[in-house]
């Protein structure tokens, strides 16, 4: 079941006095798509990891099916920026690692891995080790491996970042594709903005340090969405309104609220 | 066999044997008498009409080399997992570690060899001593340079102590295990010959460094070179194997295995 995410005014400052996030509130729907966008350090990455439960907040609360973060018991799954494999094994076992550490016996782990692989297209390189991969097979299996224990959250920190445009496009297609088969509320850090309008439903523009919301858009393109999208009007709009808000954030002008 | 791996093999071989024939021939032609510089035929064949009592002794050396690398691979691992899970004990313990492994073994070996009453038990001491340092502190930095991310991702996926040391820290820190284990073997014979120096040539068991003391004290300049022969073979077989060893465990997934 996909999870509701909550901030309610949230503060987070680290032990080294960086201010990261300021008074965030918001609320993510269960099964919604969100994208996170804004420039540098302006705390995306935080946000993430309060969801996570891997950082706590100063202030506020953070909230995950409405218990905290950190004691929601929600099925969450992360995907970093690197691929983040454990290089002395082969790429099944990676897939396999969540289901291992919930304590499912090797054969059984294996065999799901095998089908995690085979939804990305990659059945063929599961005895493969990491290094032995392209930059886009990395991914695809670390994707695999987020999906695999069908999570009720999914959070990705700018996962296709390093990949070149073709294979970038190409694995936003089938992220959508494997978001939509799962029925999880996807969260997505980017840089892109045409990235983020291609993927969410919503597009939440953020500004800092100290992170704020500075714009909460609406991305109303249904799904399943499609390459040739990209060249449609309605999407090129959303993006121009997408971009000034985004620029605004960058001056710090004020915040544009819908 | 690709050429490159021929290479490997066939340089380092025919350098020394040249450098073997070169040692022949000065000594041939110059007329050095044995007393001063043996050739290499006649170390082979002291080394062949002294086989059986060598024998004895080298296995006696390497029996006290492997015992002190086993240990020192187990204390040093155990210790470093310790360390690695309590800051407290570090910060306690590793000036103890560190003052064992600047203080000369030379100068610890008499100490030991009056404390303890066996002889065999004391020069297994000493290359302990010698040789655990290496795999202590690699195998520490080995298990604090796991991949953070996957940290956290176990962290996510509530591994349990016990499932993340077997899931991430130990194999993060085996490739520095092993570069300890390399350092730490050749150290084990260091320690092993040194300390039987130190003991002096006395008793019934004993290793190449008393068959090489034996042999000064009778100017058997030979029979010293047969017997160092042996103690530096058998540091080279021992780098030989744990190159082997580093291969098998890493060679795969390691950057350091791929040519």
């Amino acid at each position: 079941m996909p999870a509701t995410i909550e901030f309610a005014q949230v503060d987070k400052r680290f032990d080294n006095g960086v201010e990261a996030l300021r008074a965030l509130s918001v609320a993510i729907a269960p099964g919604q798509f969100v994208s996170l966008l804004g420039p540098s350090g302006c705390g995306k990455s935080t946000v993430l990891r309060l969801i996570a439960g891997l950082e706590q907040p100063t202030a506020g609360q953070v909230r995950v099916d409405s218990r905290p973060a950190q004691a929601s018991g929600a099925a969450m799954s992360y995907v970093f920026q690197e691929p983040t494999l454990m290089p002395w094994a082969s790429v099944l076992d990676n897939v396999a690692l969540p289901l291992r550490i919930q304590g499912m016996a090797r054969r059984p782990a294996r065999d799901q891995a095998a089908e995690a692989l085979a939804a990305v297209g990659l059945a063929d390189r599961a005895a493969a080790y990491p290094a032995e991969l392209s930059g886009g097979m990395k991914m695809r299996a670390s994707l695999a491996r987020a999906l695999i224990t069908r999570p009720a959250v999914l959070l990705l920190d700018e996962p296709f970042a390093a990949l070149d445009e073709i294979t970038r496009h190409r694995l936003n297609d089938e992220l959508l594709a494997l978001w939509g088969e799962q029925a999880s509320t996807a969260v997505f850090v980017t840089h892109s903005v045409f990235e983020a309008v291609y993927l969410s439903q919503r597009v939440l523009v953020m500004g800092g340090p100290p992170g704020r919301l500075f714009a909460d858009l609406p991305v109303a393109l249904g799904y399943p969405r499609a390459p040739p999208l990209r060249l449609q009007p309605q999407f090129t709009q959303v993006c121009r309104s997408v971009t000034e808000a985004l620029q605004l954030a960058e001056t710090g002008a004020g915040s544009v609220q819908p | 066999m690709t050429g490159s791996q021929r290479a490997s093999w066939i340089v380092p071989s025919a350098a020394g044997i040249a450098a073997l024939l070169a040692w022949e021939a000065v000594v041939r032609l110059r007329g050095i008498p044995p007393y001063v510089l043996p050739s290499p035929s006649l170390i082979a064949q002291t080394l062949w009409s002294n086989l059986d009592s060598l024998l004895v002794s080298w296995l006696y050396t390497v029996k006290i080399t492997f015992g002190a690398l086993l240990l020192a691979l187990a204390g040093g691992v155990l210790l470093a997992c310790a360390f690695a899970l309590s800051r407290t004990l570090e910060l306690a313990l590793f000036p103890f570690a560190i003052a064992l492994q600047v203080t000369p073994i030379v100068a610890i070996a008499p100490l030991i060899l009056i404390y303890v009453d066996s002889t065999t038990a004391s020069l297994l001491i000493c290359a302990f001593i010698v040789a655990f340092f290496p795999v202590l502190s690699n195998t520490l930095i080995g298990l604090r340079s796991a991949d953070p991310n996957l940290q956290d991702l176990l962290t996510l996926y509530g591994a349990s102590r016990w499932q993340r040391l077997r899931w991430l820290l130990a194999p993060s820190a085996l490739p520095y295990l092993i570069a300890g284990l390399k350092i730490s073997g050749g150290l084990a014979l260091i320690g092993a010959v040194v300390a039987e120096f130190a003991a002096g040539a006395a008793g019934r068991e004993t290793g190449l460094a008393s068959r090489i003391l034996e042999a000064s004290f009778r100017t058997e300049i030979p029979k010293m070179y047969a017997a160092l022969t042996l103690v530096a073979l058998t540091g080279v077989a021992i780098y030989l194997a744990s190159n082997a060893l580093s291969r098998a465990l890493l060679g795969r997934w390691h950057p350091s295995g791929r040519n």
